[in-house]
């Protein structure tokens, strides 16, 4: 084929493609409900950074399917120790950064030695504790030497928070990021959208159909709606408003699916102040609730109940729901068993997130109906991180814990803002996390499911469902979220 | 005159100052802490104490408005903390569109409170001017974030007429102004219905008076009478609401903005208020003070223009 023909090929193919867009759509435009103020994933807890870049841009060590197993991906392969405590990972070969430089053991190195430094702004800085050593054993190899046993390591290398950053490009990381996944940043218009575009090097590159993401930042429900319905919108993954969802289900052009996500929704109580330090008082406030009840009017039902903190779709899980069956004769027993008089006053503050807030009038009532006079202040995210989280400064609130094997939050002490100090539950806490035989470790997942509902140590209410409303014609869009990222490669239009 | 303009310069230089130093302060008494807003709420003391280092927030509180204040008057707004670029950068990009936004609801509020006020005034106690007034007792009701989804339901839903929201960039510009069509009419409406009752009253005012029946009683036309005569007359009540609407409309654009997803001063300034982002809060809301007050400032410059019996109060 001589040049003239290659041009007039491609003429004719641009001309093909502008002609029969449905034959080739290969852009998608996504509704996000928050937009981050940086497009770190490393030094930035933001959500939405994690379900737009990692491993869409950005790559770790291993991924995580949907159904939560832990799968490879710049690490083509590892060996693990029997002791557990060496893990050797083999690397792709070949890989590029988006600006061109290229992928080795130096660079694992050095985003791990960023992440566990002591000037570390990284926000699960936890998670690379266990790590005492990352080595360079060849361009292809890197070797991690552990203090002690990780039973999630491998899980918790998947995450944005352990993404593989360059020393030659992470200067960039905030407002240009550029990693080594199958798409590339392309630009941000901030507060409007964010656009990533195909990566033709990466290894995969062959398989991924989406040639341009666009992220379009649309937070009140009732605007994103309105996108979706004038087909502004392909997609919109996370969708606030559960009320609306019916209307999508109605309208033929649109998929909607609703799955779960690792958000287990509780109404948490101060353990370390009075009268939430007696356990009978919380089994009272625990006998008060209603899950139905407050499902139904708060998620218009789309949500599953939770008698623990334990996702339900995870191997592990125990439905503890009938512990404490709905029964205000029994919570009323047992505030005046535990001297509490009708008519006691307490707080519930409440952060401006939909569940929280509707979640809030549904609790307040049904306490009243148990002799407990609940004050609801709703107050703002700014406020709650320092009052309620680092301040203790609060009675009971509502929150989602929206991390993934997060059930260690029981063992983090009384300073943490659940105010929960036992020992024997960190003590089983700690053989949790160091357990590496997976059956064995779902044992005593469950073993911890059961102690942490006999102790009543919150209201468990639901677990965040996953409001997905996407067009008929796209596929490859995760319906649940084992984590916060939502990989783009094999999502497709399809006829 | 010049004079008039050193005082009004002072007078806003000291306002700006002052609204800065309430800002400063009102920020650092709310509680919220940035370095847990950014950091979420996983992550570990020594990575929250790294940062709050990084952010400079260990400073004490008047130290920190010193330098601040000291880069201002250099014309350096100062680093964001949570955007981790330029404050005067992040609002260069988005100013353009809040300002196109604003005005263009402000032109549109006045032509319709105008031609609605005109029209009542003139036929006092007839079917127009009864129509005029129940219209606007409609809009003074209706808030404008549900006028504005009830617009996009018919015009972008429905009929496909406009977007839904968003804006496309001022590189097309036929599509931008598409863009800004909604949002403005949502914005003007409610402004338009206060304003056209203003006119009317104050047309009735102007109606009574003697020079209006003179004129009348020389044969002019009644047309010309009411807009040549009667309306000069009856604007100096009105440009006085325009001007507080002003600051109505570019504060009502933080709503607006939100329900139609432009990329403008409005949805920033939420996001740093919500982020803590002490810089990018306190050069916005300077930003809005100063629009507020050059508004006044012009609304001064108009009464001269519009009544030249004012034009002595100006020595």
């Amino acid at each position: 084929m001589n040049s003239s023909t290659a041009i007039a090929g491609s003429l004719l193919g641009a001309l093909l493609l502008t002609a029969f867009p449905a034959w080739s759509k290969t852009a998608i435009v996504i509704g996000m409900q928050q937009e981050p103020t940086t497009l770190d994933p490393t030094s930035d807890a933001t959500a939405s950074i994690d379900g737009m870049l990692t491993h869409n841009v950005f790559e770790a060590l291993t991924s995580v399917t949907e159904q939560g197993e832990v799968v490879p991906s710049l690490a083509r392969s590892w060996t693990v120790s029997d002791d557990g405590l060496t893990y050797t990972f083999d690397l792709e070969q070949g890989v590029t950064f988006h600006d061109g430089t290229s992928f080795d053991a130096a660079d694992v190195k050095f985003s791990f030695d960023r992440a566990m430094g002591a000037d570390s702004v990284n926000p699960s800085k936890s998670i690379f504790e266990p790590i005492a050593s990352v080595t360079v054993v060849d361009p292809a190899t890197v070797e991690l030497k552990l203090s002690r046993p990780d039973a999630f390591l491998l899980f918790n290398l998947a995450q944005g928070d352990a993404s593989i950053v360059a020393p030659e490009s992470v200067e960039l990381a905030k407002t240009a990021p550029i990693g080594t996944g199958p798409f590339r940043y392309d630009s941000w218009t901030r507060g409007d959208r964010l656009t990533l575009a195909r990566y033709p090097e990466h290894r995969n590159a062959a398989d991924v159909q989406l040639e341009k993401v666009t992220f379009q930042f649309i937070a009140d429900p009732a605007a994103a709606s309105a996108a979706l319905l004038s087909e502004t919108l392909d997609a919109y993954p996370g969708f606030p408003a559960p009320e609306m969802m019916a209307q999508f289900e109605a309208d033929d052009r649109f998929a909607v699916e609703i799955g779960s996500t690792e958000g287990e929704v509780i109404m948490a109580m101060n353990n370390a102040k009075a009268p939430f330090d007696d356990v009978r008082v919380r089994r009272a406030i625990s006998h008060a609730l209603d899950r139905t009840a407050i499902i139904d009017g708060a998620m218009y039902g789309q949500a599953t109940p939770i008698g623990s903190f334990y996702p339900p779709h995870g191997k592990a899980y125990v439905d503890l729901t009938g512990m404490y069956p709905h029964d205000v004769a029994r919570a009323k027993e047992l505030l005046a068993e535990a001297g509490v008089a009708a008519g006691t006053v307490m707080t519930l503050r409440v952060p401006p997130f939909p569940y929280a807030t509707r979640s809030a009038e549904i609790i307040q009532a049904q306490l009243a109906a148990a002799g407990l006079d609940v004050k609801v202040e709703n107050v703002e995210w700014g406020f709650w991180l320092e009052e309620i989280y680092k301040n203790l400064n609060y009675d009971m609130t509502i929150i989602a814990h929206t991390s993934p094997n997060d059930m260690g939050n029981f063992a983090r002490g009384k300073s943490y803002f659940y105010g929960y100090d036992n020992p024997e539950f960190t003590a089983l806490w700690d053989q949790i996390k160091t357990e590496a035989d997976p059956e064995k470790r779902d044992a005593l997942l469950k073993q911890g499911q059961e102690f942490l509902a006999s102790e009543a140590v919150h209201g468990f209410l639901f677990q965040l469902p996953k409001l997905g409303v996407v067009r008929k014609e796209l596929s490859g869009f995760w319906k649940s979220s084992p984590v916060l990222f939502q990989p783009l490669a094999q999502v497709k239009w399809n006829g | 005159m010049v004079l008039f303009l050193a005082k009004r310069t002072v007078g806003l230089l000291a306002t700006l100052l002052a609204v800065s130093v309430v800002v400063f302060l009102v920020m650092n008494v709310l509680p919220g802490d940035p370095v847990l807003v950014i950091l979420g709420i996983d992550s570990t003391p020594d990575a929250q104490a790294a940062l709050r280092e990084q952010l400079g927030l260990n400073a004490p509180l008047a130290d920190r408005y010193v330098s601040w204040i000291a880069g201002v008057v250099q014309g350096d707004f100062g680093t964001s903390h949570s955007f981790g670029v330029p404050v005067a950068g992040l609002i260069a990009e988005r100013l353009p569109l809040t300002l196109a936004l604003a005005l263009s609801a402000t032109l549109l509020t006045v032509i319709l409170a105008l031609a609605l006020g005109v029209l009542a005034g003139s036929n006092h106690r007839k079917p127009g001017d009864w129509g005029v007034m129940t219209l606007s007792q409609l809009g003074i009701a209706i808030p404008a974030f549900w006028l504005s989804m009830l617009l996009v339901l018919l015009f972008a839903v429905k009929l496909r007429w406009l977007p839904p929201g968003g804006f496309p960039g001022w590189g097309d510009p036929a599509a931008a102004a598409r863009a800004l069509v909604l949002p403005t009419v949502a914005l003007a409406l409610v402004q338009a219905a206060v304003l056209a009752r203003v006119t009317r009253s104050s047309m009735l005012e102007v109606l009574r008076l003697d020079f209006t029946r003179t004129a009348l009683a020389t044969g002019l036309s009644r047309g010309r009478v009411l807009w040549r005569h009667v309306l000069p007359n009856a604007l100096v009540p009105v440009v006085t609401i325009v001007g507080m609407q002003f600051a109505n409309v570019v504060t009502g654009t933080i709503v607006i903005e939100n329900v139609f997803y432009l990329p403008g001063l409005g949805r920033l300034i939420f996001q740093a208020i919500s982020n803590r982002d002490l810089l990018t809060v306190q050069a916005l809301v300077l930003l809005f003070a100063a629009i507020v007050v050059t508004a006044n400032f012009v609304v001064d410059i108009l009464y001269v223009l519009i009544d030249p019996r004012l034009r002595g109060r100006l020595a």
